[in-house]
């Protein structure tokens, strides 16, 4: 499995990750790298083999659905790099 | 003090020889001096471990303690705690002061337990020597040229130098337990769902758990019993009650029946390891144990169906840091996808964005079935295996790492290189099953660690077997040579 320069900038971009011009060729030497090892478990035959999503096989629990948190806005607010009037603040999305 | 278990260090405060303030003093003076070889610690709390050192007197003298009330510890900077700094090891939360305890932290908190600092580990808890952290390597008390390990590189470095006795680690692939062997001291990583993942920097939500790192199994107890147990917050945490680990620590092993997969002593193993390894199973015929050979048939599955699993819900997990809420920002952002990609790109360093690369594409359009759903195949053969396996046998053991601490930088060009030496950890925490490294003897001055896996839940088992180990020898007493005084 060979990455393309092409490969890695659209994966960077569905990371949304801004990736340096100069490091594209080792991205793609790496990853490739990587997806040639897993490519192992190719070779198995998993007909029939149940995917394990959970370790105990166990279901998300369920609760009621009631209030059970305080407003903490301010609080959590007070880490986040801009805010104003409660709100997150990030450049126009809408012009 | 420096060299006291947290068993001994309880008695003595149990019996006024020494006052936790004299102890947490004691112990931030040996940080303050000693650490600037290691960068062990990101963060040291003085303040607010005397401040709890100080409660913990308090309610030592009013005959209200807990076993752990009044020692010093250390949390991996994995864990949340409240209005200090929590980095994961990352550029991207170097801003982040947590605005809430984690479980495992509050737990602690109410043990009367201090908290000395949080400790470096690798960025996001993706590594294995601890090198990928945005505050540098960790250097092993063992051999200052030599990684601890990781990725909770930190705390294994500052118990293996008795900067602390105890701290917390991680575990996703096997990152308490290979830093555990690295740095010559114990690590047990619970099954999974035994210790909350509430307010635990999530890497990949399947396989990560908590668990504790210190020189002996007996303090390894004393600290899961603190931070083990159901927890409404955690929707994957087991509900079931935790029983005693000190109870049965000393428990008869006669007749135990031990395990040794011969996919763990195949090729890739050291042979100065394996010989160390024999030595110990040895010892564990003298205490009565019986030992056979079993087979675990899908280890060689292991790594490549991690390096999907781990990746795919790393790439879900880290779409939360978006430079939005909290967090590195990027400076002068053009508009909201320039701001998500080089808040992301900036902030995050290379190996996370590998892993965060490789999930994603793991989990893109045409991909997902040959990908994720293939490796969730797999994981139920590996986990099998396990279940198999512990119809014939109690305990299975094992090297828990093929080699001992390779040096700084050794591993850093190639990450399939630096992946292989989890090797033997990773299908322990795709079962979701326990596993334990305990000390079991050098190779050249560096530390060997023996991995013990148990059935699931069976954790007071590991540790009894561990203990029992331990009373029979004394690596696990042994410090290094720098680190002595």
């Amino acid at each position: 499995m060979a990455l393309e320069r092409s490969d890695v900038l659209n994966i960077a971009h569905l990371a949304r990750l801004a990736i340096a011009e100069q490091d594209i060729p080792e991205y793609a030497r790496n990853l490739s790298n990587i997806l040639d090892f897993v490519a192992q478990m190719e070779a198995v035959d998993t007909t029939g083999v149940e995917p394990m999503a959970h370790p105990m096989d166990a279901s998300q629990r369920l609760r009621e659905d009631q209030v059970s948190e305080t407003d903490e806005r301010a609080h959590f607010q007070a880490i986040a790099p801009a805010t104003e009037a409660g709100l997150y603040l990030v450049p126009k999305v809408i012009e | 003090m420096h060299d006291k278990t947290i068993a001994q260090l309880a008695a003595g405060l149990a019996q006024r020889e020494f006052s936790s303030v004299e102890l947490t003093t004691a112990l931030l003076a040996r940080i303050k001096a000693r650490d600037g070889e290691l960068n062990a610690f990101i963060t040291v709390t003085e303040e607010l471990a005397l401040a709890q050192a100080q409660a913990a007197d308090q309610r030592i003298q009013a005959g209200s303690a807990a076993p752990l009330t009044g020692i010093p510890l250390a949390q991996k900077d994995i864990f949340c705690t409240n209005g200090v700094k929590t980095s994961c090891g990352s550029k991207m939360l170097d801003n982040f002061i947590a605005p809430y305890d984690a479980t495992v932290v509050r737990r602690f908190n109410e043990a009367g337990a201090v908290m000395v600092g949080k400790t470096n580990m690798d960025e996001f808890a993706m590594g294995s020597s601890n090198e990928t952290s945005f505050y540098g390597p960790v250097k092993n008390p063992w051999d200052l040229a030599a990684v601890p390990g990781g990725s909770s590189g930190g705390s294994a470095a500052a118990v293996a130098a008795r900067l602390v006795p105890g701290a917390t680690g991680t575990d996703t692939g096997g990152s308490i337990r290979q830093p555990a062997a690295l740095c010559g001291i114990t690590g047990i990583k619970p099954t999974y769902g035994r210790v909350s993942r509430w307010g635990m920097i999530a890497f990949a939500s399947s396989l990560d758990q908590g668990g504790p790192m210190a020189t002996t199994a007996e303090d390894c107890a004393l600290m899961l019993e603190a931070m083990a147990g159901f927890d409404t917050r955690d929707s994957t945490s087991a509900d079931l009650p935790v029983p005693s680990y000190q109870a049965t620590l000393a428990n008869d092993i006669k007749g135990l029946r031990i395990g040794l997969p011969k996919e763990y002593f195949g090729e890739g193993l050291d042979p100065a390891v394996a010989k160390v390894i024999e030595q110990a199973i040895d010892e564990y015929r003298r205490l009565g144990a019986e030992v056979v050979e079993i087979s675990l048939p899908n280890t060689h599955l292991a790594v490549p169906t991690y390096y999907v699993v781990a990746p795919a819900e790393c790439s879900s997990n880290l779409s939360r840091f978006d430079g939005v809420r909290y967090g590195y920002r990027c400076e002068a952002p053009k508009n909201l996808e320039d701001l998500y990609k080089r808040s992301r790109g900036e902030g995050f360093g290379p190996e996370v964005q590998r892993r965060i690369m490789i999930g994603t594409y793991a989990l893109s359009a045409g991909y997902y079935d040959a990908y994720y759903l293939k490796a969730q195949k797999l994981r139920h053969l590996i986990s099998d295996d396990f279940k198999r396996a512990f119809t014939q046998v109690d305990v299975i053991m094992g090297p828990t790492s093929p080699t001992v601490a390779f040096n700084i930088g050794e591993k850093t060009a190639d990450p399939v290189t630096m992946y292989l030496s989890d090797i033997y950890t990773i299908a322990v925490n795709l079962a979701g099953v326990p596993g334990m490294s305990l000390p079991v003897g050098f190779v050249e001055g560096r530390p060997v660690g023996m991995q013990l896996i148990g059935n699931y839940f069976d954790e007071a088992r590991l540790l009894n077997v561990a203990h029992k180990f331990q009373q029979a020898t004394d690596w696990h007493a042994r410090l290094p040579e720098a680190f002595k005084a």
